[in-house]
């Protein structure tokens, strides 16, 4: 355990051998550098991506590993979790205290009710236009493509979202179910702030009292965003315990769950948690990918051939992922935050550095050390310093569907560079880890191979963290 | 007749409830802790609660977090509270041993090796946070093997219909969480804890332990008469942590002071009276 960090002091020691133009092979597992009990398992999930080339890619139908992970439906990969929440039957589930179990399965029916009931899709519909801003364009990167000289590369612009990121799709969706249940009082965890910016926005338009959990150094690095959030009228409580970032925010948010059943709802920004959360934000999400498919359609005529996304929780991955799970010519890459390198022991990639196990609510790939305590997360990002993800893409990876990989903070940094210089568009933080990847494979791949990249927030959040590691006194 | 049944059926005899202390392992260190074990028997201990920290604990206050975390300072792992226990078990045959934790860490020992060396250990029961019996097929055989009794947590938001159902996977006794929260931040009152128990009582025949918010003698005390015993956790842990110097270390108060407060638990306790309404 340690004490809480402040702000930027969570930078990178000098790693000699993770300069750029370094490739990032996906899968580099080597056995003794998973920081797990069950370093077997991890070996067994990466087996398949690690084989792929850039060409497209079977629908994995995996052989059955360790406990009976398979895709459940044998024609489709967009009908999970089963009745339990479990995905591929291990991961996912509901793992919460008794007293939290009643409302797990409260919220588990008032959202099934509310996915049939077309009122509800047509109120979310008009909010996801007229408020939200939806849809979001898909945007040729001419000039990025140009200098790049491979791939052409899309952009899906979920930083023009009112809020400024793909989160307020998600609690858009959740607000007016928790409006439906007749909660009155909404707490969430946030890491970067775009959480807690789009549930305090959602809270001021509906007039719900808001409590935002955000772990203190995440209170430092992302000031910008506690002031919007108090602005909007939220409760900003800074979280001290652990190195006070998103995991310790997640803690924090489910004790206040659990003492103020009666009338507060949990409004969680992520595709994690107990089920059903994981199941609803990826339906919340999968706009994205909706739109993306149909826009791409009309651009070019056919299905892109990889989307590459962020990976923090796994939100606005899964979003833009679900609609093509069933295509199997879409090759789909998560990017985890590698941090100071995959194997610097300061890394935020929980499928590639962790093992499974069990945590907030969920079974799912874990930082963890072999006794199963949880390890602390690092990322320059603060939305993808996570030491866990969805558990859908921990069933995804091991059968094969999905590949994740990481981008370290430098790419990241030089890669929110590019984007802005050559294209006008200041990322986030955690979307320019997706960028770095993107890049990085764009060059190797043909002409005339299409590939969207996920922009999931803007970056005007992130200008004091890139000043102060670019050297720069604002 | 396993150690847990056998204890509440001897209370029982003597027509009291039972006090139940909770330790968290290697607080603040392996020697106390464990020094704190073989003596909670003689103050007054009818059954322990041995906490086994984990870095998350999302279900619990303050206190419990703060133990938990100078626990895994201290080295805590779950081999080096299985061999504490076996350690207490060396010179205690009788008293029952109930671990409480999160799932994570016996996950990542295994299931099946966990509980085997559990009970070769002495451990006589297992409480896990995070594990509703939904997801409970994990440990439930290996458990039932190894003759580990699941207790299950019940709470005042558990519906007559669910806790027929989370009863139904239950064995040695039933803890009833009395308020809707986390360990250690307030105490229900007494008419709420009186109104649960029938409730309970319906859906089981096994006993009913009280906790959460449990702080004063007369508090435990009257849980423990209007249920089968009552769980002391925080009051105990923020007790031990006062005894500690500027660096977290334990002192020459450190044992005394716990096990005297110990001593009057379980002297209002096995007087057994239920007192008036006094909401913490
Ligand atoms: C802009 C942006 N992108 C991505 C993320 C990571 O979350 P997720 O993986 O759930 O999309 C965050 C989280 O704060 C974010 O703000």
């Amino acid at each position: 355990m340690q004490a809480a960090r402040q702000g930027f002091a969570r930078v990178c020691p000098p790693v000699p051998h993770a300069g750029k133009g370094r490739v990032l092979t996906y899968a580099g597992a080597v056995q003794g550098l998973v920081p797990s009990g069950k370093p077997e398992t991890c070996l067994v999930a990466k087996a398949a991506p690690t084989q792929r080339d850039t060409g497209a890619v079977e629908p994995a139908m995996a052989d059955p590993v360790e406990h009976g992970i398979t895709a459940t439906q044998a024609n489709s990969l967009r009908h999970g979790p089963d009745e339990r929440g479990h995905f591929g039957g291990w991961y996912g589930g509901r793992f919460v205290a008794e007293t939290l179990m009643p409302l797990v399965l409260e919220l588990e029916q008032a959202y099934n009710t509310a996915k049939a009931d077309p009122a509800f899709h047509k109120e979310l519909d008009f909010y996801l236009r007229d408020y939200v801003g939806r849809p979001s364009p898909l945007w040729f990167a001419r000039r990025m493509t140009e200098e790049l000289g491979g791939a052409k590369i899309y952009m899906k612009r979920e930083e023009l979202n009112h809020t400024g990121s793909h989160k307020l799709n998600n609690v858009m969706g959740q607000i007016l179910l928790a409006r439906r249940m007749g909660r009155t009082r909404i707490v969430a965890e946030t890491g970067a702030g775009q959480h807690g910016v789009a549930t305090a926005t959602v809270c001021a338009l509906f007039g719900m009292k808001c409590v935002i959990y955000m772990g203190a150094t995440d209170v430092e690095r992302q000031s910008p965003n506690v002031f919007r959030m108090r602005l909007l009228g939220a409760e900003v409580v800074p979280v001290t315990a652990g190195a006070g970032t998103l995991k310790d925010a997640m803690n924090e948010a489910m004790r206040d769950w659990v003492a103020n059943v009666a009338d507060t709802y949990f409004l969680v920004g992520t595709v994690a948690g107990p089920h059903p959360y994981p199941a609803m934000v990826r339906d919340f999400q999968s706009v994205i990918g909706e739109e993306t498919k149909e826009q791409m359609h009309a651009a070019e005529g056919r299905l892109p051939d990889v989307v590459v996304a962020a990976i923090g929780g796994g939100s606005n991955a899964m979003g833009i992922f679900h609609p093509f799970l069933d295509d199997p010519s879409v090759r789909l890459i998560g990017v985890e935050a590698a941090g100071c390198g995959l194997d610097s022991g300061k890394t935020a990639a929980s499928i590639e550095r962790g093992s499974p196990g069990v945590l907030h609510g969920n079974r799912t790939y874990l930082l963890q050390n072999a006794d199963g305590q949880i390890d602390e997360a690092h990322s320059i990002s603060a939305g993808l310093d996570y030491p866990g993800v969805g558990p859908e893409h921990s069933w995804l990876n091991d059968i094969g569907r999905a590949e994740y990989v990481g981008a370290t903070d430098t790419e990241a940094l030089d890669a929110f560079q590019l984007c802005t210089r050559t294209e006008g568009i200041i990322p986030a933080l955690e979307s320019a880890h997706a960028i770095a990847y993107a890049t990085k494979i764009a060059q190797t791949l043909p002409k005339d191979t299409l590939l969207v990249v996920n922009i999931s927030g803007r970056g005007d959040k992130d200008i004091f963290t890139v000043a102060e590691h670019l050297g720069v006194k604002l | 007749m396993s150690r847990i049944a056998a204890r509440f059926q001897s209370l029982a005899a003597q027509g009291r409830g039972a006090l139940i202390p909770y330790l968290e392992a290697y607080d603040p260190d392996l020697e106390t802790s464990l020094a704190l074990l073989k003596a909670m028997p003689d103050a007054g201990a009818d059954l322990i609660e041995i906490g086994m920290p984990f870095s998350d604990p999302s279900a619990d206050g303050p206190v419990i977090q703060a133990a938990a975390r100078r626990g895994l300072k201290a080295g805590a792992t779950l081999p080096g509270v299985l061999a504490m226990v076996a350690e207490f078990r060396k010179d205690n045959a009788e008293t029952p041993v109930i671990l409480m934790g999160y799932l994570n860490p016996i996950e990542a020992y295994g299931y099946d090796r966990f509980c085997t060396d559990a009970a070769k250990a002495g451990v006589d029961g297992l409480i896990i946070v995070d594990l509703p019996p939904e997801e409970a097929d994990v440990i439930e055989k290996p458990a039932e093997d190894a003759g580990l009794d699941i207790i299950r947590l019940v709470a005042p938001t558990t519906s007559d219909d669910r806790l027929r159902y989370v009863l139904s996977h239950a064995s040695g006794f039933v803890y009833y969480v009395s308020i809707t929260g986390i360990t250690g931040t307030r105490a229900a009152s007494t008419d709420d804890l009186k109104a649960a128990l029938p409730r309970i009582r319906a859906a089981t025949t096994l006993p009913v332990a009280i906790g959460f918010g449990i702080r004063s003698p007369q508090q435990a005390a009257t849980a423990a008469s209007i249920a089968d015993g009552a769980v002391v956790a925080s009051a105990l842990l923020a007790t031990l942590a006062d005894t500690l110097d500027a660096e977290g270390k334990a002192t020459a108060e450190t044992l005394p002071r716990v096990l005297e407060q110990i001593k009057a638990l379980a002297t209002a306790v096995q007087a057994g009276t239920v007192s008036a309404d006094q909401p913490a």
